[in-house]
């Protein structure tokens, strides 16, 4: 314990408050340690401010959620008119909404964003591990958090997607029929679904949440900021200890800051008051009509944040399994004859593909489908090992990395456009190369991302760049 | 589990017929938007009482809402209300739920939101399908109610405003596209007149479509007039915080 420190009875009364406080409570250390203390490399560009604004709609969800919360009634018979009595009854009650509503959405593109920052800047890269882990479980997390959400309005396509997504879970052999009737608490959604769902989204999934970015940020605050020439800032300090490229995060980065969340709530506010429906992307034009178990609206699309995975999951079909049992037995034979692996090993792996292909072929392709759905997110989780690149940043990989990158980029839209269309066999086949595109990019980046010719890396950052 | 799943799939199958509102029909016409215009939606919210209130509810609009675009509390009492004596309660269909379905082998839908829910991609928006629907009713004898319509092809619900518009047939003319015959629409025939000139009818059709539209979302306009503000605030928000990152970032090299 730290001894209590003594101010001169002459000091302001502002003073001896901080004094007093400084000595039961680290106001000031925290203070110090997380923002006036706390270094950022200085050449952090636009990229950057994803992260803020992530924790900016994080607060403005809790606020408008709280107030919505107080208004709705969990209940299938009056959810639907209870969302619409705060559009219409309530003071500002379709502001608060509304911003609920976009808020959505705009976590979802400000958390894309991010990560993909951190994609091509290599921030998940060591000592940086945990931070991108956590960051991974935040996704997941707010994934469940969005799901469970769209439920609440009790519209069509809430029900219906909340439908098709739970009956996902039944295709899981063995436990399936059961785990999605635990989900369900019913054979079809109803309105006990619709009161668990409401607890899960208002509170438990909310506080996995929170405990989580509080985690992102220790782990961050532990190891400091990466930079887009992914150099370690803290290689090259000033006499005093501190690093030459970095600087002081308040204020500099928080008047940064301010002027992008300033430029971030124009958009989200041109959202917000001009186009909250955003043409039926932010809010879907079905869900206008009040859930009818007995009436299946003619084409089912989950929101289109969700939908690059959706079009991974429909994209495994029978004849697509054909195509992964042939690339799980030219992994294991590649494995087995280039792998120089020990001969118990080289057993292991062909009779480890034997089982896994009988498997496949002989488990419902729904099921697999909803295994590379699940897999899509989780193969982030693996990033920072898969990557064997010698640098961080793209800035210093080979050129011909930017257009994987971008490939990359193209691809995931690509699937998310494909996954808010109906089905067809032309879709079904671009989204079925599209699927084998995504894994391939993280599983053979073990091999690719040691190709090529590197750039050198600069001993420090590149502040004009 | 597989049989409450095959006994809904049956069900499903009997029921969405009617539910394909929006899909399938001829290309929707551009609807005038007129929900900034008090006198129109005075005159729709009078259409929509006298003719659509009878079967279809509107059960999240209040009376009292009416206010908004312009009517006195007196005289929405005076002229609108038929259901009920009191201005707060919601708008309630006239018919009996049951009687209803009797008739015209469904629920006919509520209206509070139909202008929203029946916007289409690609097609356009609800205000666009609603103001093209009601304006495309033809006589059709093979139909139980009498009549067909080209936006939602087989529709259960009869052409309620036909003693306004008259009866009209469509014209067709072939044309091949893709050395394909296919019918396209060139224009209507009045059989017998109806109490409106075709220009009449559009316009009191353009004025209940935007009372549909203006109801659907009633805060609407106020929306957009402070969003303007809002923008116009956060529009010099953003130079004083462009300049204070500039002022701070100034000496940092």
């Amino acid at each position: 314990m730290a001894e209590l420190k003594e101010i001169s009875p002459d000091a302001p009364m502002s003073a001896k408050l901080l004094n007093w406080v400084d000595n039961r409570f680290p106001a000031s250390k925290m203070f110090q340690e997380h923002l006036s203390g706390y270094y950022a490399p200085k050449n952090l560009n636009v990229w950057y401010i994803f992260g803020s604004l992530s924790l900016l709609v994080l607060v403005i969800q809790i606020v408008t959620g709280i107030f919505l919360t107080m208004n709705y009634k969990p209940d299938a018979a009056l959810a639907f008119g209870s969302v619409e009595y705060i559009m219409r009854d309530v003071p500002w009650g379709w502001l608060i909404r509304y911003m609920h509503s976009t808020g959505a959405s705009a976590f979802f593109i400000v958390v894309y964003l991010h990560m993909f920052r951190g994609l091509i800047y290599g921030s998940y890269r060591k000592p940086r591990e945990l931070v991108w882990v956590f960051g991974c479980a935040i996704f997941l997390t707010l994934m469940a958090e969005a799901f469970m959400g769209y439920l609440l309005p009790w519209g069509q396509m809430s029900y219906w997607g909340a439908q098709v997504i739970v009956n996902l879970f039944s295709a899981i052999p063995f436990i399936g029929p059961d785990l999605a009737l635990l989900i369900r608490g019913d054979f079809v959604v109803g309105d006990a679904t619709l009161n668990r769902f409401f607890a899960f989204h208002v509170i438990a999934v909310p506080l996995v949440l929170l405990g989580l970015v509080v985690a992102h940020i220790i782990a961050l605050h532990e190891v400091g900021s990466n930079n887009p020439d992914g150099v370690d800032i803290k290689a090259k300090k000033d006499a005093s200890g501190k690093p030459l490229d970095g600087i002081a995060f308040h204020p500099f980065y928080t008047v940064h800051d301010i002027f992008g969340v300033s430029v971030f709530l124009l958009v989200f506010s041109a959202v917000v008051f001009f186009a909250p429906e955003a043409g039926g992307y932010f809010l879907e034009y079905n869900n206008f009509i009040p859930a009818d178990p007995l009436k299946t609206p003619a084409h089912i699309a989950p929101v289109w944040y969700f939908t690059p995975f959706y079009s991974m999951l429909r994209a495994i079909t029978t004849q697509m399994m054909y195509v992964l049992v042939l690339c799980v037995v030219v992994a294991a034979v590649l494995a087995i004859l280039r792998g120089g692996l020990s001969t118990v090993f080289k057993g292991v792996v062909a009779v480890g593909a034997v089982l896994l292909c009988v498997f496949m072929l002989s488990i419902d392709a729904k099921f697999w489908g909803v295994v590379v759905m699940g897999g899509a997110v989780i193969i982030l989780f693996f990033l920072p090992w898969l990557d064997r690149s010698p640098v961080n940043s793209i800035r210093y990989r080979p050129s011909w990395n930017k257009w994987l990158y971008g490939i990359f980029v193209i691809n995931f839209l690509v699937l998310g456009y494909l996954g808010i269309k109906p089905p067809s066999p032309i879709n079904e086949r671009v989204s079925q190369v599209g699927t084998l595109f995504y894994f391939g990019f993280f599983l053979l980046m073990p091999w690719w991302s040691r190709l090529g010719h590197f750039k050198t890396v600069p001993d420090r950052v590149n502040v004009a760049h | 589990m597989k049989r409450i799943q095959q006994l809904l799939l049956a069900l499903l199958a009997s029921g969405c017929l009617s539910a394909q509102a929006a899909g399938g029909g001829i290309a929707w016409d551009k609807a005038p938007d007129r929900t900034n215009d008090f006198a129109a939606l005075q005159n729709g919210a009078k259409i929509f009482v006298n003719h659509c209130l009878n079967c279809h509810s509107a059960a999240f609009m209040r009376y009292n809402r009416l206010t908004d675009i312009g009517l006195t509390e007196k005289q929405i009492k005076d002229n609108l209300l038929f259901a009920t004596d009191k201005v707060g309660e919601t708008m309630k269909a006239a018919i009996d739920p049951k009687q209803a379905k009797d008739w015209f082998g469904g629920n006919p839908p509520d209206l509070t939101l139909i202008a929203r829910s029946r916007a289409a991609a690609g097609k356009g928006s609800g205000p666009d399908y609603l103001y093209t629907y009601l304006r495309t009713y033809y006589r059709d004898d093979t139909k139980a109610g009498g009549w067909n319509n080209l936006a939602f092809p087989n529709v259960g619900m009869p052409h309620v405003l036909w003693e306004l518009q008259g009866e009209r047939q469509p014209v067709f003319e072939k044309v091949s596209s893709h050395g394909q015959e296919v019918q396209v629409l060139k224009g209507w025939k009045q059989v017998t007149p109806g109490a409106m000139s075709a220009r009449e009818y559009d316009d009191a059709i353009a004025d209940l479509v935007s009372y549909l539209d203006w109801m659907a979302e009633p805060a609407q306009n106020t929306r957009v007039r402070i969003g303007a503000w809002v923008l116009l605030f956060l529009g010099l928000f953003i130079v004083v915080a462009w300049r204070l990152n500039a002022a701070y970032w100034k000496d940092v090299k």
